[in-house]
């Protein structure tokens, strides 16, 4: 199937230029970033973890999102979404990708990481993590290969496919669930300390990562042959809208334990998110813009006029994925930072190696994605057009 | 001497440091097959180290760093001056950051800035430990330091983002860049990208001393602000201080039991 992927048009190239070059980029930043250490990024004694794990962190969430295709379509038979199935799954590929070099780059020691296998540590959820990812990856490489080939083949697929597939869904939620854990279970820092933050991520990853998929899809039809369909993306607008909802009701659980209890330890953190502590403010315009953004999409979804606008919604997936990303990619992870457990302020802010670094990571996902959904739409032409 | 013979000699002269360094490791040693400490006839045993501060007497000299400056000598401790990257095993923290559920708003604001003694507080319930990935920081059985070996370690920082103390330090730069002191032969430097701390000198212990700043605190003072021993035993001098003395813990609340106390 791959050599699909190696023709192509001239948009088709221009955009693989152009990801390489700055997956490039990237790479020499992180050539710099070995020599040097991680001392060219801004973490410090204070914050020790930084955008590259709040990146990991969104991503895991738009990895977990194909399950918001496989399950209706699988489970509930829902026949629309059968088309979409391999757009969610080679979603839940590049992602997966991603995250694990997010967490990558983070190491100090990097050429030590597989210590993480060679002596496996059942109390730290990061091996927990280390080994639902691979596994979800792996569910998905085998899922998406085994489905549409026997599609491509005009085939239906073989009958041990479907328990993998159920198998997966379960497996979506629980990376999530434990990456949520990374964070949760520790004394030493309250902002996390919450059983909310895991259905939390889970609620803010099936509202950004179905608004990815919406938008992929919309570019799949402009660009190729092959049409999604709309009814297909009308139901994935509305999972976006339930799961933007209840994301939204979680938010509020959590701020109303925070702030009625009053307890120092908690409200410091949310100060610091939405006011500022101490003068340092660097994440109180992001936030008080996701909160905008949030508002804004909320209404525009809850209107059925106005979500089925294709271009309405098309912004409105931005807003949401803008909006999230800002929730979890910057706000989330730095927050539970500041102030320190020992009571100092000590802002963060990514440095321009860190951010290239990301970047190059970001058009790796993108790199893949475009390869894979590039044999997907070929192949799917090719059986529609005859 | 022509460049590249001085090139040749400085870097033979590295290899040989070099492996001394390592013999010295080797004789300074302190975890054997299996993570068992090696023990020899001076071995100092204990069943559960704990390290006693008597603030009052540590304040009597306020303006002394004889402990952290022995410390941070001996164990090569990096000297960097930026605060976000600095490496610290023992240094002193104000009141208020130290024992923060315990200055209250009354509180003299002269207390709230006196600088208590802090480092690894050797948690019996270690959240360090709980989670690692790869086991790099382990608590020793026999007698309950928390260990690191900064040859294991990723450096993914999970233990410092678990340490409700700040205890932990990450080398972000080079540290051997930054040792002006020299460096002490007898015990390993560290590459970048380790987290490290304070380790109640296991390998003192097991050459039958006592830690480095409890010796410089003995000698420096006089008077002993420092006390370490074995809490399992009650004829300890830490056990009956605590035992007859009012001390206090950094965070009880959060069920760590560190093993560092404070006599007030």
């Amino acid at each position: 199937m791959l050599e699909k992927a190696l023709r192509g048009g001239r948009y088709y190239w221009t955009l693989i230029g152009f990801l390489s070059l700055a997956m490039f980029v990237g790479l020499l930043a992180y050539l710099f970033q070995m020599r040097e250490g991680l001392t060219v990024t801004g973490l410090s004694r204070d914050v020790p973890w930084g955008f590259y794990i709040a990146q990991f962190t969104f991503l895991v969430g738009v990895a977990a999102s194909a399950v918001m295709v496989v399950l209706p379509y699988y489970l509930h038979n829902h026949k629309s979404f059968g088309r979409l199935t391999v757009l969610g799954e080679f979603l839940a590929i590049a992602a997966c990708g991603m995250c694990m070099l997010f967490v990558f780059v983070d190491m100090g020691q990097p050429m030590r990481v597989l210590n993480v296998m060679l002596y496996p540590t059942f109390n730290s959820l990061m091996f927990w993590d280390f080994l639902v990812l691979s596994g979800y990856l792996l569910l998905n490489v085998v899922i998406s290969q085994v489905t549409f080939g026997a599609e491509r083949k005009g085939v239906p697929p073989p009958r041990w496919i479907k328990p993998v597939i159920v198998l997966s869904i379960p497996w979506a939620v629980s990376i999530h669930t434990v990456t949520a854990f990374l964070y949760s279970g520790l004394e030493a820092r309250a902002f996390w300390m919450t059983a909310i933050l895991a259905p939390r991520f889970l609620a803010s990853a099936f509202a950004s990562g179905p608004s990815l998929l919406i938008i992929l899809c919309l570019i799949v039809r402009r660009f190729t042959k092959f049409d999604p369909g709309k009814d297909a993306i009308r139901t994935l607008s509305q999972i976006v809208t339930y799961a933007l909802v209840i994301n939204v009701f979680f938010v509020a659980v959590e701020l109303f334990t925070g702030l009625y209890s009053r307890i120092p330890e908690h409200v410091e953190h949310f100060e610091y998110l939405f006011f500022g502590l101490e003068g340092k403010h660097a994440l109180v315009p992001w936030m008080w813009t996701s909160q905008l953004l949030t508002f804004a999409a909320l209404i525009v979804l809850l209107i059925p006029k106005l979500r089925k606008n294709e271009k309405i919604l098309l912004v409105t997936c931005f807003a949401v994925i803008s909006s999230i990303w800002i929730e979890k990619g910057l706000g989330m992870v730095i927050t539970g930072f500041i102030p320190s457990p020992l009571g100092s302020v000590t802002e963060y802010w990514p440095t321009p190696p860190e951010l290239l670094i990301s970047l190059g990571i970001y058009a790796f996902g993108a790199l893949v994605l475009t390869v894979l959904y590039k044999i997907a739409t070929s192949v799917r032409e090719e059986i529609e057009l005859g | 001497m022509d460049e590249s013979k001085r090139g040749f000699l400085k870097i033979a002269g590295c290899s040989v440091l070099g492996v001394l360094g390592a013999a010295g490791m080797r004789t300074a040693t302190d975890v054997g097959p299996g993570g068992k400490a090696v023990e020899s006839s001076t071995t100092l045993n204990g069943k559960k180290w704990g390290m006693v501060v008597d603030s009052q007497r540590c304040l009597e000299k306020e303006g002394c760093t004889a402990c952290i400056e022995a410390c941070h000598r001996i164990h090569n401790v990096p000297s960097i001056a930026d605060p976000k990257e600095e490496v610290k095993w023992v240094w002193k923290e104000p009141f208020e950051h130290s024992f923060p559920t315990q200055a209250h708003q009354y509180t003299k604001a002269s207390l709230n800035e006196k600088p208590v003694l802090v480092f690894c507080n050797h948690c019996e319930n270690p959240p360090c430990v709980r989670v690692c990935p790869t086991q790099a920081t382990w608590k020793r059985e026999e007698d309950g330091i928390v260990m690191m070996d900064q040859h294991r370690c990723i450096g993914c920082r999970y233990c410092m983002v678990a340490c409700p103390y700040g205890s932990r330090s990450f080398n972000w730069q080079d540290p051997r860049n930054a040792l002006q002191g020299g460096i002490n032969p007898e015990y390993p430097t560290r590459t970048k990208g380790v987290v490290e701390k304070c380790n109640f000198c296991a390998e003192r212990l097991a050459k039958g001393q006592e830690p480095a700043c409890v010796e410089a605190c003995r000698k420096s003072a006089g008077a002993g602000a420092l006390l370490f021993g074995d809490l399992e035993d009650p004829e300890s001098e830490v056990s009956k201080l605590l035992s007859e003395r009012y001390s206090i813990q950094r965070k009880p609340g959060l069920g760590t039991k560190p093993q560092v106390y404070y006599l007030v």
